[in-house]
């Protein structure tokens, strides 16, 4: 635990990536298994459980502290472990540890015991340590890593030490598993590379640049490239082999259990990309009943009835076993056509292609896009010849989205951030004037990106002096300050005194020269977004 | 008008700071006025254009180092515990206050009561300044800088070891330290000294001056050279070796000159893992010059003042904590001093 705590500390405070590589792969190559794969899986994210819950940490400190200065520690601190472990108070008669257990035995405590030992079990520990050691305890424990190390670096780390590409490691990762025992082995030159092809695992996924209007629309042509709506849904990747049946995110979580109805219907053996969305008729559902389907475990059946999955597909990167990857996009397509053409429609459709003949006819199916009630975003455009590459290769695939909606609205309450800009007044509540002209502001949305490093700090010193009330972190300011706010689109929301939601809003431009006054009422909202 | 005993009436809050109403004399005021009792050197507290001054010889001697004092202005300079004649029926005298060289507590007496102005202070040991000195009281004036229960300061030896196995394990780095000018700079040093280091330290321009008057005071630094007497191509000299700077240079371009640094921050701030970040630190060494939480509700109970009140920081969660233990607690929303500045 000691050498893992002290990794954590060495990559937090190095700034370089190959800084932060070097450290990480002298670590692995020193650290015995299996502590080196748990560790390697707590800073790339792949643990799967958690060892305790937030909610414990915080009833022991309830039990430990005034909660009124936690709170006030924690919102100043910015995050909870960080608190706890500051200012953690050593139990009044504590077990003292000899020696901290080493990492693999931690993990191994935690899984085998019952809630009131994992309760004994973190409090021995924590009143053993350091606090970079607690802090250490209680990311690992909650999978709150956050180190500044992406799970792509760790790859790059694993590929050099392996001495291969990186696509090699890119490949394998998802077919395993904490704590890596069969990886370790094989960059050691132990054992061969782990064999994954029986394994369903996710295959990182294509993605597009966006398109540069100056330089890329003179390469575009509608025999080399194809076009397409770019839906506004859950980007995923479905897969099906001999009868099991997984959806992936992304990002390469399984997903899988929030759309059993969706993964049930699948009647063939091959992995597809596509759009996840809801289909409550004939007719593609909206955002906001999409967003009903996100993030439940388990959907009840009345939902899933009400709100059935469905996979807009646009890709196909094998079929019955044969990968389909080095095929042109053209072919792969043919392939995808007749596998969609035997499912059922309401489950599975096939992003069609759109007519199109120059730039100025691109430019204007794009505008529709602004009129699609938020579920298109903007345009795919794709080089028909182009190979199922992962990662981001250039000029094969562009996303054209349509061009944000613009709003002045007023800043009303802000709140310190996290992280890197903890103790900043970062986070923004902003509001639109009510329609009655009774003065009021409505609050419509918040953000806490779209400005730079120095704004913020202007920002954060005009509100330290623009101060009314507080609530709790939630510090109210003069009516003052407008922002140009940009976001993608608006729905009702009954949670808003405003009436509406708005999608990724963010800091357009911050509008120090005009008086709050000029700011938009909300009926300016229905007059962007139609309705 | 008539003034009674009480503190309330006689110690208000002006917007130039802390005033002394029978006196006519303003505590570490943030604007010019004719008579200022200055605490000690650091630039939030001590400013120039006061018509006179009363302080520490230690506190007058940084002043006029750093151009603070100027022909026209009076100075009145008090040792620790000697009584003085404020005027008006207030006695003032000073008692150490631990924070840095010549730092001091403001005491003032004034039929019958006894009021306190602390200044910033610390508890843990330094070796180069004096103790703080609890001084019991009516009313204790004090800082809040570190008032929350996250900051608990380690003991300084344990920083600098920190810094010495980075020596021992990263001899081709530069480690740049950056401390402020007046207080840590020196404290840095010397526990360095204490601990063993024994290479010369190299140290920025702005350091040199007031760490020739802590020498003045017989502090002793052992070698020391000045970064701009070393020729540019004999940047290896550096390698392995400490370098102090104030920090805000610690990634600027001054520290381009050396070979591979590695960014270090001396502060109270540095607990707070992302405000390492934040100075782009590749190192964080908690090192301040303030009380931290402990000591803060140690000290406000030692004095027995029933009354404290609190200048700036994080005067809510003092006032709360205090008030739990039975004083009468109020922050006075003073402002000007530095929310986060000095450490």
């Amino acid at each position: 635990m000691e050498a893992f705590s002290q990794l954590l500390d060495d990559l937090y405070f190095t700034n370089s990536t190959l800084a932060k590589e070097a450290i990480l792969s002298t670590y692995l190559r020193a650290t015995p298994d299996p502590d080196r794969g748990w560790a390697l899986a707590a800073i790339a994210g792949t643990l799967s459980f958690d060892m305790f819950k937030r909610n414990l940490i915080k009833t022991l400190m309830s039990e430990r502290m005034d909660p009124y200065l936690f709170d006030l520690s924690r919102h100043y601190v910015g995050e909870m472990s960080e608190t706890v472990a500051l200012a953690w108070p050593q139990s009044s008669d504590p077990v003292r540890l000899n020696r901290l257990p080493d990492l693999h035995e931690v993990i191994a405590e935690f899984q085998s015991r019952d809630r009131a030992g994992i309760r004994a079990y973190l409090i021995t520990l924590l009143d053993n340590m350091t606090p970079a050691q607690r802090w250490a305890l209680l990311k690992l424990g909650t999978r709150g890593l956050r180190i500044g190390m992406s799970a792509r670096t760790v790859k790059t780390t694993i590929a050099k030490m392996a001495d291969v590409e990186i696509g090699v490691i890119e490949e394998l990762w998802h077919g395993l598993e904490p704590p890596y025992e069969s990886l370790f082995a094989w960059i050691d030159g132990r054992a061969e590379m782990p064999d994954i092809s029986q394994v369903l695992t996710y295959s990182p996924v294509m993605l597009a640049h966006p398109l540069d209007e100056d330089k890329d629309l003179a390469r575009l042509a509608p025999g080399t490239h194809q076009a397409e709506w770019k839906w506004d849904g859950i980007r995923v990747q479905l897969a099906a082999m001999n009868g099991e049946v997984k959806i992936f995110s992304r990002t390469g979580d399984d997903v899988s259990h929030s759309f059993p109805d969706l993964a049930g219907a699948a009647d063939f053996e091959a992995v597809l990309d596509g759009e996840l969305l809801v289909k409550p008729g004939d007719e593609i559902g909206s955002f906001n009943q999409l967003q009903k389907r996100l993030g439940k475990k388990k959907p009840a059946k009345k939902l899933m009835t009400d709100l059935p999955a469905h996979l807009m597909a646009y890709d196909i990167l094998s079929l019955d076993g044969r990968s389909l990857k080095s095929e042109t996009l053209t072919d792969r397509r043919k392939l995808l056509t007749t596998l969609i053409a035997g499912q059922d429609p309401n489950r599975f459709s096939l992003s069609k292609t759109l007519e199109w003949t120059d730039a100025a006819h691109l430019r204007r199916l794009r505008e529709d896009a602004a009129r699609s009630n938020g579920m298109i975003e903007g345009l795919m455009i794709k080089d028909k010849s182009s190979p199922y590459i992962a990662g981001r290769p250039k000029h094969q695939w562009y996303k054209w989205k349509r061009d944000p909606f613009l709003l002045d609205a007023v800043l009303m309450y802000a709140q310190r951030g996290t992280g890197k800009r903890s103790s900043f007044y970062s986070d923004y509540t902003f509001g639109l004037w009510s329609d009655a002209e009774d003065g009021k502001l409505l609050p419509i949305g918040k953000a806490y990106f779209g400005f730079t490093d120095e704004e913020l700090k202007l920002l954060d010193s005009w509100i330290r002096s623009h101060k009314l009330q507080k609530f709790g972190p939630v510090q109210e300011v003069t009516k003052e300050l407008v922002f140009e706010v940009a976001f993608d689109s608006a729905h009702e929301s009954a949670r808003h005194k405003s009436g509406y939601a708005l999608r990724f809003p963010r800091i357009h431009r911050i509008r120090w020269d005009k008086p709050a006054r000029e700011a938009d009422r909300i009926e300016a909202v229905r007059a962007l977004v139609g309705k | 008008m008539k003034i009674s005993s009480h503190p309330e009436s006689w110690m208000q809050v002006r917007e130039a700071g802390l005033y002394c109403v029978p006196a006519d004399a303003y505590i570490d005021p943030t604007a010019e006025v004719p008579r200022a009792i200055i605490t000690h050197g650091h630039a939030d507290h001590a400013r120039s254009g006061h018509g006179h001054v009363w302080a520490t010889p230690e506190t007058i001697e940084i002043m006029k180092t750093r151009a603070y004092l100027s022909a026209e202005t009076g100075e009145t300079k008090l040792t620790y515990g000697t009584r003085h004649d404020l005027g008006g029926g207030v006695t003032l005298w000073f008692a150490s206050a631990g924070h840095i060289l010549g730092s001091a507590q403001a005491v003032f007496e004034y039929q019958g009561k006894r009021v306190v102005a602390a200044g910033d202070f610390k508890r843990h040991p330094d070796p180069t300044c004096a103790p703080f000195e609890v001084v019991p009281c009516d009313v204790f004036i004090t800082e809040a800088t570190f008032a929350l229960p996250v900051f608990q300061h380690p003991p300084l030896e344990v920083e600098v070891q920190k810094l010495l196995r980075s020596l021992a394990t990263l001899p081709e780095r530069t480690h740049i330290v950056g401390v402020y000018a007046l207080g840590k700079c020196q404290r840095v040093m010397k526990t360095l000294r204490l601990a063993g280091y024994e290479p010369p330290f190299y140290l920025h321009g702005a350091l040199r001056k007031l760490t020739e008057l802590y020498e003045g005071y017989g502090q002793d630094f052992g070698a020391w050279e000045m970064v701009s007497d070393i020729p540019r191509k004999d940047k290896h000299i550096f390698q392995g070796k400490i370098v102090l700077c104030p920090p805000a240079q610690i990634n600027d371009r001054w520290s381009r000159r050396f070979e591979s640094p590695l960014p270090t921050v001396a502060s109270g701030w540095m607990q707070i893992r992302a405000r390492a970040r934040q100075k782009r630190a590749e190192m964080a060494l908690v090192v301040s010059d303030h009380a931290d939480w402990g000591d803060l509700i140690r000290t406000c109970k030692q004095t027995k003042a029933p009354d404290v009140w609190i200048t700036h920081g994080r005067v809510e969660a003092l006032e709360y904590a205090l008030r739990k233990e039975g004083i009468n607690a109020k922050g006075l929303n003073l402002i000007g001093l530095e929310e986060e500045g000095g450490s």
